[in-house]
């Protein structure tokens, strides 16, 4: 049953799906990454962008690419809302930040599940675009042409954060947050504001990343759970905060993911995330590619 | 035996007797059924805060330990249809060697870290028993109740005495706990683990000791679970609400007293219990949320932190 052609494809496949992986966690790599917030919220917004798109998509007919570029502002700011409740209440306190932190994004990420079940129910939703069900044909092979969208979406979101993180005055600035809060401050910037910038960043990507979950598959409002693994497992791997290594590590993930799927079956799928993830932290807890050793 | 003590322990002589004639004078099967469930979290949530509250170790694999719990007795059930007491002792003995893995966890790993690796190993083990199909796999397995043991004349019943016991071990030993070195020692390397460490505190044995005591109690509490249901399957009995609603009636009670985790399930608990009568479960579950997050926020000490406080008020108004 084994056979080159099935292990060709399963890793052509993986390739593109981890682009897509990518893409969903690049925003989790900047906020827990970069910034050491405890985000576990962060597959509930991308869940929530996806339940947005799809709702602008099926009431006025919006393309989801379209619709998703049209929310970021909205979830930019967001972000910086979030930021700013997370900051006034933990970190400015001080203490046991970590503890209520992650218990306090738990609690957001239930009740955005549950906001988004009172609102479209517990049924799978998806969208409809031209792209959305097409493949393309190469000889024996078939390539979902959604997987495609989101394979040239994710590389280029990848570039453009790289980009603006290496080049731009406000990309350095919170590069420089990152390694050292106390010596932005002694320079008389503010870091709070920049950090507050980078999470509206890291939120609006979550526009964008949420029209590829839904083109990729259906969602459902219970779906970020599942991406809790995928997005935690893609940023501890790549070592936190390296946007070039979310591409790498995902793509890892991705072709891990669909060669289990394509010998062991479907059944085995849910836990590949999770035991890279756990082996990544037991192993090597700086990641792959990590700034910090 | 201190005052406080006889106090103590006239208290849970009480509760169980109260318990026991609860299962002879009451004829509704309902108050056992809606009992039994805030029981069983008064168990999880006394026995998370071993760990998480005392040593401050954010454990969010309770679901990962509930669910081999029932796991444990739907197998040995099915194998050999071993009595509950069996059942619940064998189910505390794997708790006790997978809380001493997760100790083991705890060498390498620290806050959000700990807390995502244990997330991980739950689903990891969740997706292991729904590839089991000797226990039924993914659509989950019947299991029929044997006969049920004198005095009790209905099987929930006996299950909803079986949890109260379980409640009050679960309580004397995380009050002996915190009264005792350990819980100073836990307290100590909560508050500074390499500090602890210099200056004498056996922190890894403390740690595993926790993790092996919390990890034996959330298993026995899910033990029963299987008959009480008479059904089991990996999804419900793995679902992460377990982890997040017992990490919640802990930090809403309050975690630096044993009493914290009590009062936080029981109020906690009857509020979803009523919610999930008279509206549905999901409205629940957003109960949940907003009050965790409204907690973390407002409270963070819980309902023990707003009581000392009021309390400290009060003295000072009269001094």
């Amino acid at each position: 049953m084994f056979s080159f052609e099935l292990l060709r494809d399963a890793v052509l496949i993986g390739v593109l799906l981890g682009c897509f992986y990518a893409a969903v966690s690049l925003g989790l790599s900047i906020a827990f990454g970069l910034l050491d917030v405890p985000h576990v919220a962060h597959p509930a917004f991308l869940v929530l962008a996806a339940y947005v798109v799809y709702f602008l998509n099926e009431h006025y007919g919006v393309d989801p690419l379209l619709a998703g570029l049209l929310i970021t502002p909205l979830f930019f700011l967001f972000g910086l809302v979030a930021y700013r409740l997370y900051y006034e209440t933990f970190e400015k306190r001080g203490s046991d930040a970590g503890v209520r932190g992650i218990a306090f994004f738990f609690g957001i990420a239930f009740i955005i599940e549950v906001l988004i079940i009172l609102q479209f129910g517990v049924d799978q939703r998806s969208v409809t675009a031209d792209y959305v069900g097409k493949a393309w044909r190469i000889g024996e092979m078939r390539i979902p042409f959604r997987l495609v969208v989101a394979f040239v979406v994710a590389v280029a979101l990848t570039v453009l954060l790289t980009l603006y993180l290496s080049r731009t005055f406000m990309g350095r600035a919170i590069r420089a947050v990152a390694q050292d809060q106390e010596a932005l401050r002694l320079m008389g910037a503010n870091p709070i504001r920049i950090k507050q910038w980078a999470f509206g960043i890291a939120t609006a990507v979550l526009g964008i990343a949420g029209a590829l979950l839904i083109i990729v598959a259906p969602v459902e409002p219970t779906l970020d759970r599942a991406y809790i693994g995928r997005t935690f497992c893609v940023v501890v791997m790549a070592g936190l905060g390296s946007m070039s290594g979310t591409l790498v590590a995902a793509i890892i993930l991705g072709v891990a993911e669909t060669i289990v799927l394509t010998l062991f079956g479907a059944s085995w799928a849910p836990a590949i995330s999770f035991a890279m993830l756990l082996g990544v932290l037991a192993v090597r807890p700086q990641g792959l590619f990590g700034r910090r050793s | 035996m201190k005052r406080t003590g006889i106090y103590f322990w006239t208290g849970a002589a009480l509760f169980l007797g109260a318990a026991l004639l609860m299962t002879q004078v009451i004829g509704n099967q309902y108050p056992f059924f809606a009992g039994y469930v805030i029981l069983q979290f008064i168990v999880l949530a006394v026995a998370w805060s071993i760990l998480g509250g005392y040593a401050g170790y954010v454990n969010f694999g309770t679901a990962a330990f509930f669910g081999i719990g029932v796991y444990t007795s739907v197998f040995l059930f099915k194998a050999t249809g071993a009595p509950l007491p069996v059942q619940i002792a064998a189910a505390a003995a794997i708790g006790a060697l997978m809380g001493f893995a997760l100790g083991l966890l705890t060498l390498r790993m620290q806050g959000i870290f700990f807390s995502i690796a244990t997330i991980a190993a739950t689903i990891i083990i969740e997706t292991a028993i729904t590839n089991w199909r000797y226990v039924g796999g993914a659509a989950g397995i019947q299991l029929q109740r044997p006969a049920v043991t004198a005095p009790f004349d209905n099987y929930v019943e006996m299950l909803f005495f079986v949890q109260a016991m379980l409640v009050v071990l679960a309580v004397a030993i995380s009050r002996y706990i915190q009264r005792s070195w350990m819980g100073r020692g836990l307290q100590a390397l909560k508050d500074d683990e390499l500090a602890a460490e210099c200056t004498g505190v056996p922190t890894l044995r403390l740690k595993l000791m926790a993790c092996v005591i919390s990890g034996a109690l959330m298993c026995a509490a899910g033990a029963p679970g299987a008959m009480y249901l008479q059904y089991a399957d990996p999804s419900s009995a793995f679902n992460l609400n377990y982890s997040v609603s017992t990490l919640a009636m802990s930090l809403i009670g309050g975690t630096a007293h044993w009493a914290g985790p009590v009062i936080g399930a029981i109020v906690l608990g009857t509020t979803q219990q009523l919610l999930t009568v008279t509206i549905s479960s999901e409205v629940n579950v957003l109960v949940l949320g907003v009050m965790l997050v409204l907690f973390v926020v407002a409270a963070p000490e819980g309902i023990i932190g707003l009581v000392r406080k009021v309390r400290r008020k009060r003295n000072e108004g009269e001094g």
